[in-house]
């Protein structure tokens, strides 16, 4: 019991009860949409195993970093706090943690060793569970591939309290169906992740200006052999300039250092009036960012801005005011895939309805994983700010993802159709077979899952 | 921080959610670590995570420490294991349920004993070794619930500000020996334990944040600390109050 617990309840009031949970609105990093929730908090395996079976149903939240609705629920099981490390072993790299460490405590404590994350999303501040169930990708995949292949083992918590491990090699088809499945097979305790060695902080990255879409996948065809890309796009650009793009490439540098990151300085403080981003503020944001840009080779670059250059502006969600914001985070095959990215882009600018911060990226060949998101293709990420306007686009860029078989990414969903989501992942069978075998179907689900026809 | 000497740090509560942060920083910055808790299932995931972190000892004692005489055990295993002790960082307390102690003598006796009483017995046997050694940290965790006697709350106030009372002398009478003394008053803290309240607002702080705050006090041997030190601007207002209005507040 903690200092703190005490003058809380003695300030705030003596009569509340820890046995009473008071449901609590809950938002995910996208502020869209939100839910009434019972959340309650994991600190050890005990509680974890108490809360699944003394509730129906529930599904596992942890730094909420996801963009929708993928982890609420009428109930939540917090595990933010069961987030210690088990074992490490020196030489082969082999980390076993909980599943509510975040990426940031790895980074804290293993850099300064030696040792760095192989394969890392846009944003340090996701917990490894979370990087599992959404299996999640980094600006190296197509060399690397997804999160789930740095996993060596995974314990999850079934519905009926019982601890089981699955690896590529041991209870495979739940180990497929818990890498990407968004928590719907159980909860995650505790991964075995693969560290790799490092002697530097550092990246050297090139940056090379595209004057349009063609060019910017021609520059991704010549730089195939670096070991990270990642392309920052104008949507809102027309005609000749369709798709102008800043692309970045980056290879470990030679610089031996091992410097920490700094803790972000910058923060938006409170939401943004609704009006911040409009049509014109991000127009002239895109415009200014594109023209600053310049031509630039070797440039050496700390892994922070490199991997991770939202992290640096905390609560960056907050500027497109309380209604939150939807991620649309599509991927296209590459056959056809110039079309296809040209085709949305002309509907995407036609709209006016463009966003700031738009990555285009090459991903690499899919994996085994039931509901992983990447194929080898192109895969573009746009905000859009919530507004009525919205829907109707955004059901329109599904059809012509549809079309060009493509897929849309679940952990930046928070509006797609069963029909869209069956469509985009034939393989979903396949996990409701699994949860149907380990008894996951009642127990957990999300109001995704429940969105997308994975109830029941 | 490899490059700092290596510290031997005994914590005591170490399984309470900000002394854990405590530990994972020290045992990041590469020392040696001595933990003490009630519940051995419990300690041994922090210790566990503490081994991962750094490359020295990390070394665990299951006490009860309303126990003088497993307190008396426990000082002996720590200098049985360890040179010196560099920092001692006294975490550990109990929530009372106030309505139940005014009710109920042995209730009230027995928080006073958990979180005045034991860590008053624990300061004086450690006052000894570090006054002996002419060097060291020593911290405690009280409370701003001891700064001024609330219904709400009064039993679990006056063992802290008995705690602060105490440190205050021993603050006092350690000076001439290089040891220095820390009383850390945390407010609002989030941890899994305060899930059930509502979080609103800018006077929460994370276990880490105050867990930071702790490790950076200790380092510049600070003598009374707020975490966050808005806390102390809160207190002052709160112990200003005349006691003729407060006594009508039903805080």
């Amino acid at each position: 019991m903690t200092n703190s617990t005490m003058k809380t309840s003695s300030i705030k009031t003596s009569t509340i009860k820890t046995s009473t949970i008071k449901p609590s609105t809950i938002k995910s990093w996208g502020n869209y949409p939100s839910a009434e929730t019972e959340q309650f908090f994991a600190r050890y395996i005990v509680d974890v195993r108490k809360h699944i079976l003394s509730n129906d149903e529930l599904i596992a939240r942890g730094q909420a970093r996801s963009y929708g609705d993928s982890s609420h629920a009428n109930t939540t099981l917090n595990t933010t706090h069961l987030n210690q490390y088990i074992n490490f072993d020196q030489h082969s790299g082999l980390l076993t943690c909980f599943a509510g460490t975040t990426l940031e405590n790895i980074l804290n404590t293993f850099v300064p060793k030696g040792w760095t994350l192989i394969i890392t999303p846009g944003t340090k501040y996701v917990t490894v569970a979370g990087a599992i169930a959404s299996d999640v990708h980094g600006k190296n995949h197509h060399i690397q591939g997804c999160f789930s292949q740095c996993i060596q083992q995974i314990t999850l918590m079934l519905a009926n309290g019982e601890l089981i491990e699955c690896s590529p090699v041991k209870n495979t088809e739940l180990f497929q169906a818990t890498c990407s499945g968004m928590g719907l097979t159980g909860v995650i305790i505790s991964a075995t992740i693969k560290l790799q060695k490092t002697k530097t902080s550092y990246f050297s990255q090139d940056t090379i200006k595209a004057k349009n879409i063609e060019q910017a996948l021609k520059i991704f065809e010549q730089k195939q052999d670096s070991d990270y890309h990642v392309a920052w796009i104008d949507c809102l650009a027309t005609g000749d300039q369709l798709g102008r793009s800043i692309v970045m490439c980056a290879k470990t540098a030679n610089k031996q250092q091992l410097k920490l990151h700094k803790s972000a300085k910058l923060n938006v403080p409170m939401f943004m009036p609704n009006l911040t981003m409009n049509r014109f503020s991000i127009a002239a944001f895109n415009a200014l960012y594109f023209n600053k840009a310049k031509d630039n080779q070797n440039q050496i670059v700390h892994y922070e801005s490199f991997y991770y250059p939202l992290d640096g502006l905390k609560n960056w969600n907050r500027l497109y005011g309380k209604n939150g914001f939807v991620q649309y985070q599509f991927v296209v095959p590459k056959q056809n895939g110039l079309e296809a990215l040209t085709l949305i882009l002309e509907k995407i600018s036609n709209s006016k309805q463009g966003s700031c911060l738009t990555v285009l990226k090459e991903l690499g060949p899919e994996n085994e994983n039931y509901l992983s998101f990447p194929i080898k293709g192109y895969t573009l990420a746009l905000d859009f700010k919530v507004s009525p306007t919205i829907w109707g686009l955004l059901d329109e860029l599904d059809e012509l993802v549809l079309k060009y078989g493509g897929k849309i990414y679940l952990c930046k969903d928070a509006r797609m159709s069963e029909q869209t989501f069956k469509q985009c992942y034939p393989n979903w069978t396949k996990l409701q077979k699994v949860r149907e075998k380990f008894g996951s179907l009642q127990k957990f689900n999300s109001n995704q899952s429940n969105r997308l026809g994975l109830h029941p | 921080m490899k490059t700092l000497p290596t510290k031997n740090v005994v914590i005591i509560g170490a399984t309470s959610a900000i002394a854990k942060q405590v530990a994972k920083k020290y045992a990041d910055s590469n020392n040696q670590l001595y933990l003490v808790a009630r519940n051995q299932e419990q300690l041994n995931i922090i210790a566990q995570d503490c081994q991962v972190r750094t490359d020295q000892g990390v070394n665990t004692f299951i006490a009860d420490l309303t126990d003088r005489t497993q307190i008396n055990k426990m000082f002996e295993d720590i200098q049985d294991k360890l040179s010196s002790i560099d920092v001692l960082l006294v975490a550990h307390g109990t929530l009372p349920d106030q309505k139940n102690c005014e009710q109920d003598v042995d209730q009230t006796l027995r928080a006073i004993a958990e979180n005045g009483l034991s860590v008053i017995n624990i300061l004086t046997i450690a006052a000894n070794i570090l006054e002996k050694q002419k060097s060291g940290n020593i911290a405690v965790i009280s409370s701003v619930a001891g700064m001024r006697g609330r219904q709400s709350n009064y039993v679990y106030g006056c063992a802290k500000s008995m705690v602060s009372t105490f440190l205050q002398g021993l603050r006092n009478r350690l000076h001439k020996s290089g040891v220095y003394v820390t009383d850390i008053k945390p407010g609002f803290v989030d941890t899994p334990m305060t899930a059930h309240i509502e979080k609103k607002g800018a006077l929460w702080a994370s276990s880490e944040q105050v867990g930071q705050i702790i490790v950076e006090s200790i380092q510049k041997n600070k003598q009374t600390v707020y975490a966050p030190f808005f806390w102390r601007y809160i207190m002052l207002i709160i112990t200003s109050v005349p006691e003729f209005i407060f006594k009508k507040l039903s805080l």
